[in-house]
Order: C-alpha cells, then structure tokens, then sequence
C-alpha cells in the first residue's frame, strides 16, 4: 500500500479510514450479507413449509435447512458484520490505526473457513442437530470444528479492537474519554469474549466427543454451558446494535446523549448482569434449584432490563432533544412527525427500536420469569421473541448502517434509493406481523422446530385449533413479506457496489488526523438543560406507552398461568 | 454528531440528569422491583411451580421403574401398538418415558387429584408439551425430574414433543386421559 495514501478522510462526513481497517471492514461486511443471503433463502424455505397449506420441504430437508438458517443467521452474519462495526467504532471514530491489521486477516479467515467448515457439514447432511446441537444428539466432526475455527477467528476480531483502543490512547489521537459508540462497542467486545470462551469451554470436548476421545458429555452440563454462547452471543448482538442506533442518531440528526452519565452506566449494566440471561434457557429443566433459577433469570433484579428500559429512552430522547434544537417544538410529536422518514438510515433505525422495545424486550421479560417459561418453553412463541429482538433489533440495525457505510465506507453512491427507502417498512413491518403471530402461534401451544403440526399418520394425533393454523398461515405470509424485503436490502448493497456511481472527494494522509477540539460553546451549551429541565416529554410519553402495554401483558400471562394445572 | 465523538466536557460525570432520564430511570426501577418480586411471590402463594426434586438415573433403571407402574396399574391397550393405559391410584408416583419417538405409557389420571410424575428420557433430549393447557418442560436423559401434578379439568390431553429430537420428531406425540 501506498504509504502517502494510509488514511483516507472522507469529505462528506468527515470520518477517517485507515486503509487496512477499511479493506477489514469492507472483507467483514461482505462476508455478513452474504451469509444473510444464504441464511435468507433458508428462511423462506423453512417458513413456506410451517406454512400448513404450502408445507413446501420433506422433513429432512426441513431440519437441515432450520439448522443452517439460525447459524447462517445468529451466528456467521451478525458476527461478521459486527467484525466490521467494531473495527469502525476503534479505528474510524478514534482516528486512529488499526493496531496489527496482519492478525485481523488471519481472524477473518478463520471466520471464512470455520463458516465454510460447518456449512459444508450441515449440507452434506447427518448433521441436522439445530443451531443449539445439545448432546447427546451427535453431529459431524466438521461441524464443531467449523464452529471453533470461526470463534477463535472472533476473538482475534476482539483483541485487534481492544489492541486499536490502545493505540489511539498511546498516539493521543482523541482526546478526553472515548465516545459513546465507542464505549458500547467495547462493553459488545467484553462480552463477546465471555461469550466465545464458553463456546470454546463446551465446543471444545463436544468436538472431541464426536470424533471419539471423550466418552460422554452431560447434557445439562453442556445446556449449561452452551447457552452461556448461545444467549450471550445475542447479547453481544444488543450491546452493539443500542451502539448503532445511538450512531445513527448522532449521524443523522447530530444527537448528542442527554447524558453521558446515564448512557454509559447503562452499558456497564450490560456486562455486569446480561450474561446470567442464559440461564432463561434452563427454566424448565430438571436439577437446577428454583434460587439459582430466580437469581439468574432475574438479571439479578432485572437490572439489564433496567439498562434497556434507559437506552429506549434515552436514544429517541436524544433525537427529540436535537429536533427542538433544530425548531421542531409544536406540541409533544412534532420532533417526531418532521423526522427524516424518508431516509432508511433513520427509518430503519427508528422502526428497529419501537420493535426491539414492544415486541422483543416485553415477550424477553415473560420467558424470562422462572413460572411463566412453564406456558412458553419451546413453543413458536420462543422464535417469535428472537427474532424480535435479533432481526428487528440487530439486523434491522446494521441494514440502516448500511445505508450510511455505502457511501461512507464504500465510497458509493446508492443504487436504486427508491427500493432503499421503502426496504426498512417492508422489512420492518413484515418483521414485526411474523414476530407477532409466531408468538400468538405458541401461545396457541405450536411447538418449535416442528415438521407437521398436524401429526399426519400418528397414531394418536394432536388437533391444534384453527386458530392455530390461521397464525400458521400468517406465520408464512408475513414471512415471505419480510424475505423479499431482506432481498431489496441485498439487491440495494450489492447493486450499489457493482453499479453504484463512485463518491469523490476524498482526501488522503499519511498520518492520522486528530479530532478537532469541540468548540467551547457546544461543551457549554450541552442539551436538556441539566437538572430540572424536562427536555424529551415526547419521548417520555411513548415510553409511558411502553409501560403500560409491558404492565398489562405481563399480568395477563399471570392471569392465565394461574388456570393452569397445579404443579408444584 | 456527538455520540460518535469523544464527551464535550471532560468532567461529564458531574453534569447534573435531566428531569426525563431521572423519572424514567426511577419508574423502571421500580417495576424491575415489581419483575422481581413476582417470582418469590408466586413460589409462596401461586400454585404452579416446579419442583426442585430430581435426580440422576440410568436409562435402565428408570425405565425399569416405569416398566413396574405399567405391570401394576395398566386398565386396557390402545392403538395397534398396543400401547399400555395406566391408572394410577391418586397420590402415587407416575412415570413417562421419552424416546425416539414415543411416549410410554399413556397415562389416565383423575380431576383433582394429585399424582407425582417422573419425567426421563432414555436417548436424545425431548420436550413434554402438555396440550391444549401448554405446559412445557425439558426432559434430559440421566436425569429423573419429579413434579407433583394436580389436573384441574376432565378431558383428553396430547403430549407433543417440543425439543427437535431427530427426523421422526414431528411424530412423537400421545395421549393423556384426566376422567
């Protein structure tokens, strides 16, 4: 590389790329949709078959294809795209080098083989175990390896972004604390490394019991451990996409958090009590003690649900506080109604949080409680939470990234922005009915991970009730909706880099350019007002709302887990 | 753009809240209160919970515990497997097998009265689904998890397995009779 071209400055939004950490972020953002595409194309194959009417896939298609799609999905797509959003959020934000690009690319192409690996396992077939894979159930060799090889490859990701913090303190080129999308991205960082020491803790024998050195592995012991990857990798997941919404905010509408104090308090919350969520998993299971199941469940006192319930209001609250700045102060929505819908690196950020919030963190908190998993625990109801929060929250958010990284990033212009701007509602909305009725659907008792909700030639056959099957038939519908609208997103990104008309202008240096101090009137200013001030009431009634809807249903499942059979 | 770029003060932990985030802050504390609350008190006063009551077992041995309720308390077969119908006296220990892709036996249980169920599974791990009340739990092989059921209505239950348990998992599903 040209050593007069390391740092690229682009003249539109003022950022600064490293060039080996641009080619990074570029390698990690291509890799995610790609796998998106590949994970999408699962996804309408698997619900066009929990359609009951269309029932597309024979049953060991429909295994392995459900298997692939929520690796594809949960695991090589987010991950490889938050790759790319931590090396944004340590390099571009802190202007600064990438410390040891050499050890980045050997991380990505661990990911790309161990991606490749499992793919190629689960295709060849006899390794349909779901994405969970609980022994004693066995899956091929290949399939853990894979599994490994791509963690291994993350935790490097994660150490060249702790490494990149270190060389931006060291070369001074921020001054004062990191910025708040950087500090998110490092609470996601944190976690990420809890999350893949305990992949590897129980990947680790699981891989050595398939190929025959380890005689057995308990399966409680391995829920246990497993699900300290698996649910804390979708923390990983809110840590890094409230990092990316209070982005986008700061990007779009120039917001700045009401306060710093609060925003950065909530993260920490995050590391602190998110992981003991795993143990959500392991609610109705035998051998662990209604203490352990409390005390975990609860986040300990529900304090991660408390960082949630602060960064929902906190990021709108943000935006409402920059509108009234800009003027938009007619009554309590103005703020809101004159927001740039049209622009999907903001619709889709917007749409993503009201969804992430009302559908993802409600129907969270009702699995979450040790008795009322009882009514839940491995019905469609479980999908239709994860997908609340993981697509509508995470995907969605990195989609409306995207929007602004294309030409940022990429240096291209959009191709096809009509199709850019209506893919955050299709997809959204189509998001949010599929999220709903799966939920109805296990509400209505329909298992998940189901071939045939009609037992057809059992000999003793369940009968849902029609209802059910009309939730199925939705469940398909709004499905295919939200399928095509992740294919205009793919099309928009693709299209955009083969056909999309270059953005000029940007300068190059070889030496990192620091941040210009802020002026001294903004560090006075600030927003809100400080103590007594009531600067976001907007926002403060939508969260109200939000209250409300979570108080009621909440009572509700109550009220009906006490029809239920007595247990005890 | 100020959340991607370094504090303007660097002091801003003393900068005071505004009135919104101190509100909201503390109404959210106080229904995580509530969220918490909730589970202890139902464990108190409600009338569904689990039981802490399991233990590790063999395969054989459970089934062998199972095989023993059968020989003892089966009223008639059903199906052309011929698969046994248990009538438990009330009050005694009732046992249910899961394996690839059956449960075993079918058990007829009374309104009202109370039965201690023993749930294991003898391959892969399974999922009991009570239906249509929606009851779920796990069912892991090596362990033997004891819960004290009292049906609250008459009728015919299915029991559908909810945990992916191989290609013949969408078959795995049976009966339950509360008279």
């Amino acid at each position: 590389m040209n050593a007069a071209q390391a740092f690229r400055i682009d003249t539109a939004t003022g950022l600064q790329y490293h060039r080996d950490a641009e080619l990074l972020m570029k390698a990690n953002a291509f890799m995610g949709v790609v796998f998106l595409l590949i994970g999408g194309v699962l996804a309408l194959l698997i619900s066009l078959t929990r359609w009951p009417a269309v029932h597309l896939l024979p049953a060991d298609w429909f295994y392995l294809t459900l298997t692939a799609h929520g690796l594809d999905m949960l695991v090589f797509w987010i991950i490889f795209f938050e790759m790319a959003v931590l090396y944004f959020c340590a390099s571009t934000l802190l202007r600064c080098r990438l410390a040891t690009p050499r050890m980045a690319w050997l991380g990505f192409a661990l990911m790309l083989i161990g991606s490749v690996t499992t793919n190629v396992a689960i295709f060849e077939g006899s390794s349909s175990v779901m994405m969970t894979s609980y022994v004693p159930m066995p899956a091929k060799p290949a399939f853990y390896l894979g599994l490994i090889l791509f963690a291994v490859g993350a935790l490097i990701g994660c150490f060249v972004f702790l490494g990149t913090l270190v060389v931006a303190k060291n070369e001074k080129t921020y001054e004062g604390s990191l910025p708040l999308v950087t500090f998110g991205a490092l609470t996601a960082c944190i976690i990420a490394i809890f999350t893949i020491a305990s992949g590897a803790i129980i990947l680790i024998p699981t891989f050595l019991w398939s190929v025959g050195y380890i005689h057995q592995i308990d399966p409680l012991m391995y829920r246990t451990i497993w699900w300290g990857f698996g649910h804390s990798s979708q923390q990983i997941n809110v840590a890094a996409h409230v990092s990316v919404w209070y982005a986008i905010a700061a990007i779009v509408f120039g917001a700045k958090p009401m306060s710093e104090k609060v925003s950065r308090t909530a993260f920490f919350l995050y590391i602190v009590f998110l992981q003991l969520a795993s143990a959500h998993h392991l609610l109705s299971d035998p051998g662990l003690s209604s203490e352990w199941k409390v005390f975990n469940t609860s986040y300990f006192m529900y304090f991660a649900v408390l960082a949630s319930m602060i960064h929902g209001l906190t990021v709108p609250g943000a935006i409402e506080v920059a509108q009234r700045d800009k003027g938009f102060t007619k009554g309590l929505y103005e703020w809101i109604r004159k927001a740039p819908w049209g622009n999907p690196v903001f619709s889709g950020m917007f749409i993503s949080l009201i969804g992430f919030g009302f559908l993802g963190g409600i129907s969270g908190v009702m699995m979450g409680t040790e008795q009322l998993n009882m009514i839940i625990h491995n019905t469609l109801y479980v999908p239709g939470h994860f997908h609340a929060t993981v697509v509508i929250g995470t995907t969605l958010a990195f989609m409306s990234l995207t929007y602004f990284l294309i030409p940022s990033l990429f240096g291209r212009q959009l191709w096809m922005p009509g199709v850019a701007k209506w893919q955050p509602y299709l997809f959204g909305f189509g998001m949010y009915m599929f999220c709903l009725v799966m939920m109805g659907a296990g509400t209505l008792g329909v298992p998940r991970r189901h071939w045939d909700m009609s037992f057809a030639g059992t000999l003793l056959p369940h009968e849902f009730p029609g209802s059910a099957y009309l939730m199925m038939g939705l469940v398909g519908i709004s499905a295919v909706a939200a399928v095509i609208g992740g294919g205009m997103y793919v099309l928009v990104t693709v299209g955009s880099l083969l056909f999309g008309r270059r953005v000029e202008g940007s300068t190059f240096a070889t030496r990192p350019t620091p941040l210009p101090r802020a002026p001294v009137a903004a560090a006075i200013g600030g927003h809100g007002g400080g103590a007594g001030a009531f600067a976001a009431p907007g926002t403060f009634t939508l969260a109200m709302v939000f209250l409300v809807a979570f108080v009621l249903y909440y009572f509700i499942n109550w009220k009906y887990l006490s029809t239920v059979w007595g247990l005890s | 753009m100020s959340a991607i770029l370094p504090p303007a003060k660097r002091v801003w932990w003393k900068e005071p809240l505004d009135r919104v985030e101190l509100t909201w802050i503390l109404i959210a504390f106080a229904w995580a209160m509530v969220l918490f609350f909730m589970m202890p008190y139902w464990h108190a006063f409600g009338r569904q919970n689990l039981s802490n009551e399991a233990y590790r077992i063999s395969a054989e041995a459970f089934s062998a515990k199972a095989q023993a309720m059968v020989d003892k308390y089966t009223v008639r077969e059903e199906t052309e497997q011929k698969i046994p119908v248990v009538h438990p006296p009330e009050g005694s220990d009732v046992y249910l097998i899961a394996r690839l892709w059956q449960w075993w036996p079918i058990l007829e249980l009374e309104n009202g009265k109370s039965y201690r169920l023993h749930l294991s599974a003898m391959d892969y791990q399974h999922g009991f689904s009570l239906q249509p009340s929606n009851i779920n739990l796990q069912v892991v092989p090596g362990y033997e998890m004891v819960i004290t059921v009292t049906p609250n209505q008459a009728g015919n239950y299915s029991i559908v397995c909810n945990e992916y348990c191989g290609l013949g998992h969408h078959q795995m599903v049976s009966r339950l009779y509360v008279k």
